[in-house]
């Protein structure tokens, strides 16, 4: 599967890794159910660290959609609030 | 109704829907297709637009910051010529003041790192999406030509949906940038502002002048002094001048001594040898 770290690119996973990836992912939903900002940073971080080490980057013309989008490094509940609002999205 | 969904998959799911949308508006694929390579064009001017712009930014804050190194080294020599003159009131200020000046520093130097980052960020966004416009470019002219409509509209929609995460993502990114750089303009002209009414003299250029007026000042009593010093002296050898010509008139002669001995020894010879060759 595809996944793009916003502001890095694109990279390739292993679908053998989505359960992995998965828990991760868990583990970020978990601190924004309960607004901990630092444990929202901390997971996210382990996520994309984690996509990083397994992952191989796409050629920068692929063109293949994404599976799962990333947060860029340093974004916070409030961007991905704005994210999720469709707020600094260029339309295609 | 709505299963529970991880944060990232939505977000994902909005990219993808922003694509959707603007894929419906369309009905034909060719339009799609030129109208999307029309606004990647144009997404990328603006991305260079926005390296060009954290660059300046950059370069700006660049500036200051030799500015405020250059008070600094102001203020640590005024401090050792306060020191060497005795004053060491005065030697601390200026080093209170090059304190100051010093935390700035280290506060634009932080600033600076960050537009060095965010400027590296952007042009690597404006690299790949560069890639992919070239890619893009390419395959709309091969689904153009290679296949039924729909075909092609399979084929566009993943192309389309690929290249337009890439633009959100840029786009982003662009406002991020955007943003820190527009703080920083407000930073850099608010500092522009200052030095210039002066208002920040008490921590860069002003103490300057206080603290260099009264070390002016104490150089110039001591010039004073050095200056009566050497008066006194040269007035103490008021007589000197007598005693000195004759030393220095002894000291010619000192010097001078063998020539004026050899030429009297020469004159004597050639003064004797015409008598003796006149003799011969």
């Amino acid at each position: 599967m595809i996944v793009r770290i916003l502001g890095e690119g694109q990279l390739r996973v292993d679908d053998s890794a989505a359960g992995e990836l998965n828990e991760l992912d868990a583990k970020v939903e978990a601190a924004v159910d309960v607004g901990d900002e630092a444990g929202f940073a901390a997971a996210l971080e382990n996520l994309r660290s984690r996509v990083r080490a397994i992952g191989t980057p796409l050629a920068p013309d692929a063109l293949h959609p994404s599976e799962l989008i990333l947060p860029q490094e340093g974004a916070t509940m409030d961007d991905v609030r704005r994210l999720l609002a469709g707020d600094g999205l260029i339309p295609g | 109704m709505v299963a529970p969904m991880s944060v990232m998959k939505r977000v994902t799911l909005i990219f993808r829907s922003k694509a959707n949308k603007a894929l419906d508006k369309m009905e034909d694929p060719r339009e799609t297709l030129d109208y999307s390579y029309q606004t990647q064009l144009e997404l990328l001017q603006k991305v260079r637009r926005g390296v060009a712009d954290v660059a300046t930014s950059r370069k700006r804050v660049e500036l200051q910051i030799n500015q405020l190194q250059q008070s600094s080294n102001k203020l640590d020599r005024q401090a050792r010529d306060a020191l060497a003159a005795g004053r060491e009131d005065l030697a601390r200020e200026a080093l209170q003041r090059k304190s100051g000046v010093q935390s700035q520093i280290v506060d634009l130097t932080t600033q600076y790192q960050s537009l060095q980052g965010e400027e590296e960020k952007l042009t690597g966004a404006s690299q790949r999406l560069q890639a992919k416009v070239d890619a893009f470019r390419t395959k709309k002219e091969t689904i153009k030509a290679t296949y039924t409509a729909a075909e092609a509209q399979t084929r566009i929609n993943e192309a389309f949906t690929g290249i337009s995460e890439e633009m959100g993502d840029v786009g982003m990114a662009i406002q991020r940038a955007e943003d820190k750089t527009e703080q920083m303009k407000a930073r850099a002209g608010a500092i522009d502002e200052l030095m210039a009414s002066g208002a920040l003299d008490d921590v860069v250029s002003g103490p300057r002048d206080d603290i260099q007026a009264e070390l002016d000042r104490v150089g110039a009593t001591n010039g004073v002094d050095a200056e009566l010093a050497r008066m006194k002296t040269e007035l103490a050898q008021g007589s000197a001048p007598k005693q000195i010509e004759p030393g220095t008139a002894a000291a010619g002669p000192a010097v001078a001594e063998p020539v004026i001995e050899s030429q009297p020894a020469g004159a004597t010879q050639s003064a004797d040898q015409p008598p003796a060759g006149d003799g011969q």
